[in-house]
C-alpha cells in the first residue's frame, strides 16, 4: 500500500538520523530480501558515510592527523561529522566549522593552535579551488600617478585568504605538511598567515606585524592611503614597501584602480 | 556561491569538439593519472569524471581536465545531485553541475538512482530508494528538472543496494524503465552493480538483464566489488571499486555486449587506485570484449547508424 | 579620520617605487612557501566518489569512547612534544582527562 507523502518524508529524514547515530534502531521498513535481517546490511551504509567522510577530512586536514596522530584523528573526525555534516554535496567544500569544532574541543586544549593551523588548512583548499586570476602586474600599479596612490584601491585576487593567530600556525602547518619535526618552534609566537595562489600552486607566508591588517583593509575596499594610514597608527614600525612588495609578489589582488579615471585591471 | 565559468577555447580547440562517446572503453579519471595519460601511446576511448570535483572555480583540477578534454572524449557523471531525495533538487547545486557541463561540453552526462542530500545534511554515499509509485514520480520529475536545465538527456545508472524496503512494489528493472519511459532519459548500465545488487538480494543476475531496457543504454560501467557478509553470514557483495572487474562481472558484460552492441564503456577504480598501466590493461580487456561481440550483436545496427 | 595624515603622497608614492624596483623583499616570506606543484599530477583532497567505502570497518556502527583513555592517544602525533599547558614546552604527559560527554 502506498503511504502518504508525510510518511514517505519520514523515511529519508530517519534513514539519515540513523546513518550518524549508530545507537538509533533501523529505520522503519528497511529489511533484508526473504525475510533475512538488515542490520549488518545497513551497516555498509553507515560505514560508507562515516568513513568516506573521515577519509575526506583526513585528505583536507592532513597537519592536523599528523600533529594529533592517526588514530585520535579519526577519532575526532568520527565526532565533527557526527555534529556537522556536509551541508554541499561538494566535499572539497567540507570542514568550514572543523578549526571552531576543536577550539571547543576539551581534551585539545593543551593544543589551542590546533585551530588556526586547521584553518590554514582550509583557506588552502579554497585556495587550490578559487578561480583563476592573473596577480595585479607591478607595472600596473608603478603607473598610477603618485597624486591619485593614495585614493587607489584593490580587487582582491579569488584565491587570496589571511588567517590571524596568536600561535605559530604557519610555522607549525609548514612544518607538519613537509613532515619535518616541529623542534624549533615557539608555539606562542603569533604569526599570521597569507594563503594566495597567484598560478598554480598554493602559497603560504608568514606575515610581519601589520602586514594581515593592511591587506584586510585593502581586501575590504579601503584605499591605499587610507589602509596604510590605519596600519601605521597602529603598528608604528610597519614596514609599507615590503608589505606593498609582498602583496605584488605574492598575488594577494588581481587589479586595482584610482578614482573616476580608472585604468582598472581585471584579470 | 556559484561562480560563472569563464568562457575558455577548451572547446573550440578540443580534437573531439562535439558528438557522442565512442563505443570503447574508458577510464574514471584520477588527477595522479593525467600525464601519464597524455603520455600514454595507447589512446584510451574516453574519460569520466565525478562533476563535484570539478564545481570550483579554477586551479589546477580544471588545468587538469582543460587538458584531458582538449584530447580526448570526456563524460560528466555526478554524484550529488540526490535525484531520489524527497527534499528535491538543490537548485544551487544543478546550477552549479550545468555550469560544469556548460564549461567543458562533454559527450555525455550522467547520475545515480540514489539519493545522498536531506535536511540534515548531505551523507556522500548513493542512498536506496523504495520502488514505487511515488518514488516514481518524484525521480520522473527530478529527472525532467536536470534534463529541462541542462538542455539535453541525461543517463540514469541503475544502482548497487545492501538492503530493500517494505514500501517497494516494483522491480528495480520496471521501475527503471517506467522512469526512463517518463523523462526521455537514458540508462547507464553498471553491470557491476548488477552482480553486486542481484547477489545481495538473490536474484538471477540473467533475469534482471533480461528484464532490463538494453535499447535504452548508452554507457556501461564496470568495476570491482568487495565481499562481506550479512546477519546470516551470507555473502553480501561491496561496490567498493577497488580491485579489478570480477570474472562473473566480465561474462556479464560480454552477454550485454552480444545483445546490445558495442558501447562505451567505463572501468571505474575510486579507491586503492593503482598506477595508470593496471587501469588501462583492465581497458584493453573491455576493448577486446567490445571489439569481438560488438559488430554481431542483436541490437549492433543502431550504433552503426549513428 | 586623523589616521589618513600619518602618511603622506610622497611617503606613499616613494613607498610603492620602493616596493615595484624590487630593492625590497620580505624576509619573512622566505621558507614557508608550501611545497608546489609541478605538471597535472596533483592528487585531490576531499574529493567526491561514487564507490562504497570498505565495508568490513565498524566506523560507522561503533560509538566513539567518551570516557576513560579514549582521548590519550594524541601522544601518538607530533603535537604532543609542543603542548602550551602552563606556558610550557615540549610537554610529553598523555593527556588524561576525561570528557565531559
Amino acid at each position: 500500500m502506498p503511504r502518504s507523502e508525510t510518511e514517505i518524508g519520514a523515511g529519508q529524514h530517519d534513514f539519515g538520523a540513523a546513518l550518524l547515530n549508530p545507537e538509533l534502531p533501523l529505520p522503519e521498513g528497511i529489511v533484508g530480501p526473504h525475510g533475512k535481517n538488515a542490520l549488518k546490511r545497513f551497516a555498509v551504509y553507515r560505514n560508507n558515510v562515516t568513513v568516506s567522510l573521515i577519509d575526506a577530512l583526513s585528505g583536507i586536514f592532513p597537519a592536523i592527523q599528523r600533529l594529533v596522530g592517526e588514530r585520535f584523528f579519526r577519532d575526532l573526525a568520527r565526532l565533527y561529522i557526527a555534529k556537522e555534516p556536509p551541508r554541499s554535496p561538494v566535499i572539497f567544500e567540507y570542514g568550514g566549522g572543523f578549526a571552531a569544532f576543536l577550539e571547543r574541543f576539551e581534551p585539545l586544549a593543551r593544543y589551542p593552535y590546533l585551530p588556526d593551523v586547521a584553518r590554514l588548512e582550509r583557506a588552502w583548499l579554497d585556495a587550490f579551488h578559487a578561480t583563476d586570476a592573473d596577480p595585479l602586474h607591478p607595472g600596473s600599479l608603478g603607473a598610477i600617478p603618485p597624486e591619485h596612490l593614495a585614493g587607489t584601491t584593490f580587487i582582491a585576487h579569488p584565491a587570496a585568504r589571511i588567517v590571524k593567530s596568536g600561535f605559530a600556525a604557519v610555522s607549525i602547518f609548514s612544518a607538519s605538511r613537509e613532515d619535518r619535526t616541529l623542534e624549533g618552534i615557539r608555539p606562542d609566537e603569533p604569526e599570521d598567515g597569507l594563503i594566495t595562489r597567484p598560478s598554480d600552486a598554493v602559497q603560504i607566508r608568514r606575515l610581519p606585524a601589520g602586514a594581515a591588517e593592511f591587506f584586510t583593509a585593502l581586501i575590504a575596499g579601503a584605499s591605499l592611503g587610507e589602509a596604510a594610514g590605519k596600519t601605521i597608527a597602529r603598528h608604528p614600525g610597519f614596514d609599507l614597501p615590503s608589505a606593498i612588495s609582498a602583496m605584488l609578489e605574492a598575488g594577494v589582488f588581481s587589479g586595482c584602480s584610482f578614482g573616476a579615471t580608472s585604468s582598472e585591471e581585471t584579470a | 556561491m556559484t561562480q560563472s565559468a569563464p568562457k575558455s577555447p577548451i572547446v573550440e580547440t578540443s580534437r573531439f569538439p562535439t558528438g557522442p562517446l565512442p563505443p570503447r572503453a574508458g577510464a574514471g579519471l584520477k588527477t595522479e593519472h593525467v600525464d601519464a595519460i597524455l603520455a600514454d601511446e595507447h589512446r584510451i576511448g574516453f574519460l569520466e569524471v565525478h562533476a563535484e570535483n570539478y564545481m570550483g572555480g579554477g586551479g589546477p583540477a580544471h588545468r587538469a581536465l582543460a587538458a584531458i578534454r582538449r584530447e580526448f572524449p570526456l563524460s560528466v557523471h555526478g554524484v550529488g545531485l540526490s535525484i531520489g531525495s524527497e527534499s528535491g533538487i538543490d537548485p544551487a547545486h544543478l546550477e552549479r553541475l550545468a555550469g560544469v557541463v556548460e564549461r567543458y561540453e562533454p559527450a555525455m552526462v550522467s547520475e545515480h538512482l540514489a539519493w545522498s542530500s536531506h535536511d540534515a545534511g548531505y551523507f556522500n554515499d548513493l542512498l536506496p530508494v523504495p520502488y514505487n509509485a511515488q518514488t516514481l514520480d518524484r525521480v520522473v520529475a527530478h529527472i525532467s528538472q536536470i534534463q529541462d536545465r541542462l538542455k539535453r538527456p541525461i543517463l540514469l545508472e541503475n544502482p548497487s543496494t545492501y538492503v530493500a524496503f517494505e514500501q517497494s512494489t516494483m522491480s528495480e528493472t520496471d521501475f527503471i524503465r517506467d522512469i526512463a519511459r517518463k523523462s526521455g532519459c537514458g540508462l547507464l548500465l553498471d553491470v557491476n552493480n548488477v552482480f553486486v545488487s542481484a547477489t545481495n538480494h538473490g536474484w538471477k543476475p540473467m533475469h534482471y538483464l533480461r528484464d532490463f531496457p538494453l535499447e535504452l543504454v548508452e554507457e556501461i560501467h564496470l568495476a570491482g566489488h568487495a565481499e562481506d557478509v550479512d546477519d546470516e553470514g551470507d555473502l553480501l557483495l561491496i561496490d567498493a571499486h577497488d580491485r579489478p572487474v570480477a570474472d562473473t562481472v566480465w561474462k556479464l558484460f560480454e552477454i550485454v555486449i552480444s545483445q546490445a552492441g558495442a558501447l562505451p564503456t567505463l572501468i571505474e577504480w575510486d579507491n586503492d587506485v593503482p598506477e595508470w598501466p593496471v587501469l588501462r590493461r583492465e581497458a584493453l580487456l573491455a576493448d577486446a570484449i567490445l571489439d569481438r561481440l560488438g559488430p554481431a550483436s542483436l541490437l549492433g545496427s543502431r550504433h552503426a547508424a549513428e | 579620520m586623523s589616521q589618513k595624515t600619518l602618511i603622506g603622497a610622497s611617503a606613499l608614492a616613494g613607498a610603492v617605487a620602493m616596493a615595484i624596483s624590487g630593492a625590497t623583499f620580505l624576509a619573512s616570506t622566505q621558507g614557508a612557501a608550501a611545497a608546489t606543484e609541478k605538471c597535472y599530477g596533483v592528487a585531490m583532497a576531499g574529493k567526491n566518489d561514487c564507490a562504497a567505502g570498505p565495508g568490513t570497518t565498524c566506523a560507522g556502527t561503533s560509538k566513539v569512547d567518551y570516557q576513560g583513555n579514549a582521548w590519550k592517544n594524541v601522544d601518538a602525533g607530533t603535537c604532543a612534544t609542543m603542548s602550551l599547558e602552563g606556558g610550557r614546552m615540549g610537554s610529553l604527559e598523555p593527556l588524561d582527562r576525561d570528557l565531559p560527554a
